[in-house]
């Protein structure tokens, strides 16, 4: 169990913080590389979800996208991208992690609005709102929960899979993995990989806290109170739950 | 620092296009056959070991936290925080007690198959119609013949689909354990990257993941519809 007190240790000393490459700086780069990279996801993935799942077309590619994704290794389209013409860095890195960010985007937000009831649709339609009322009064509202959950799923994923980068060539806290291997440092390696880990599941959390803020209608946190029915139990479904 | 040395003035790479380096390359597959299907099987017994270890122990973890809601509701939290826990972290975290070998690998593999298997197996047993087990229980069946011949069969649908889904995403995990050497196909692809970005074997690699993932795939659901003849026969 050294291991793990060496990297208390090593967690615990300010300079390993704050000096140039150390943690605070990784992790800037980190955050960065993710945020850059749903963005990207999102601007490309969600219009066109909502307009297909509006007109009720394109299913059946948006569900060969979702599972084709799942059997490309995260590992293999970093290092695709790290040798590209587009040279190993964080630019490499962010535009792979924009290609995973999509299909969790696009899925999700799709059979969202798609599983929008027509009769509410048609509703909206004779209370005379016109199409654009109708997706963004109507469509979106009632998505919101299955979009955010598409957001969630993205996020998290693009946080973990930005680790993996450090092994071609990237930035972010998968470097102090990376190191430790290198100088056959056990506590920093235990040390990153407790940053890695302890962020994603931040992430996660926040991502919750963010979907139960801005869905509309009642409400419950994840961890709240559940009925008394056998139904909640049964394990959500998860459009790409899959571990990274 | 690396990013930095990487892209010189032109913006893009300059030593590892001098030479030519093409995606792919027939002649490496022909040239290199051994040491590609020494990973493939490296690959194969990796993920084999990992989904039927994750399913020989989520299947009791699944029938005894069904017998209780308080049960059932820590196993999904336990399961959803080691779903959040990258793979790099995973196997670093492992790394301590079973040094480089495949063991690493192996048992990060196993906990990922065991959450996504746990979560299925509970859902497929949940979704067993109470009537059904009361009518069979009614007819005299007792615990053992009831799992087998009634809640097995009902549930078998979610069970399979969580195969799939295990089999799948540890075909793509399995590629991480190049962190210690043993990485299966993902070596080809770590190994093509030091190479000074020698293309052709990174490809190789990465393509023969997807193919390996589809093989699966295609296996179970064969296997999913021999064990479930009567899917077959309703829509027929």
């Amino acid at each position: 169990m050294s291991a793990f007190g060496e990297a208390i240790v090593y967690l615990n000393d300010p300079f390993n913080w704050t000096r140039r490459g150390g943690i605070l700086e990784l992790l800037g780069e980190h955050l960065a590389i993710s945020v850059v990279a749903v963005l990207a996801a999102w601007v490309i993935a969600f219009p066109v979800a909502v307009a297909l799942g509006a007109s009720g077309r394109g299913g059946a590619a948006v569900v060969v996208v979702s599972n084709v994704s799942r059997a490309v290794p995260t590992l293999a389209l970093l290092t695709l991208f790290a040798v590209s013409p587009i040279g190993f860095g964080n630019r490499a890195t962010t535009i792979a992690l924009t290609v995973f960010a999509i299909p969790p985007i696009l899925a999700n937000s799709y059979v969202g609005v798609r599983g929008v009831d027509a009769d509410v649709r048609e509703a909206a339609r004779a209370m005379g709102m016109t199409r654009s009322q109708v997706i963004r009064r109507v469509d979106l509202p009632l998505a919101l929960p299955l979009i955010m959950a598409g957001l969630r799923t993205a996020t998290v994923q693009v946080v973990a899979t930005a680790s993996l980068a450090a092994l071609v060539g990237g930035g972010g806290l998968g470097r102090l993995v990376r190191l430790g291997f290198g100088q056959q440092d056990y506590g920093l390696i235990i040390a990153g990989a407790l940053l890695i880990a302890v962020l994603a599941v931040f992430t996660e959390l926040v991502l919750v806290l963010l979907s139960w803020a801005v869905t509309p209608g009642p409400r419950r946190l994840p961890w709240a109170g559940r009925r008394a029915d056998t139904a909640a139990v049964v394990p959500e479904p998860t459009a790409a739950g899959v571990p990274l | 620092m690396l990013s930095a040395v990487a892209s010189a003035p032109g913006g893009t790479l300059s030593a590892a296009d001098a030479a030519p380096n093409p995606w792919f390359d027939p002649s490496y597959v022909s040239e290199n056959w051994d040491t590609i299907l020494r990973y493939l099987a490296e690959h194969v017994r990796l993920t084999v070991g990992a989904v039927v270890l994750g399913a020989l122990i989520a299947l009791p973890l699944a029938l005894v936290a069904r017998r209780s809601r308080y049960l059932a509701g820590s196993v999904l939290a336990v399961s959803t925080i080691v779903y959040t826990i990258p793979s790099l972290a995973m196997f670093a975290f492992i790394f301590p007690f079973t040094g480089l070998s495949a063991a690493t690998v192996l048992i990060g593999l196993v906990a990922y198959s065991l959450v996504i298997l746990v979560r299925n197996f509970l859902t497929g047993l949940l979704g067993v119609p109470d009537d059904v087990r009361e009518a069979a229980r009614g007819m005299g069946y007792g615990p053992v013949r009831l799992f087998w011949r009634i809640e097995l069969p009902l549930a078998l649908p979610a069970f399979m689909a969580g195969l799939r889904m295990a089999a799948v995403s540890t075909v793509a995990l399995t590629t991480v354990g190049v962190l210690v050497g043993h990485g299966g196909l993902g070596q080809l692809i770590f190994g093509g990257f030091n190479a000074n970005f020698y293309r052709a074997e990174i490809v190789t690699g990465a393509v023969g993941c997807v193919l390996l993932a589809l093989v699966a795939d295609v296996l179970l659901a064969g296997v999913e519809r021999l064990v479930t003849p009567w899917a077959r026969a309703g829509r027929g």
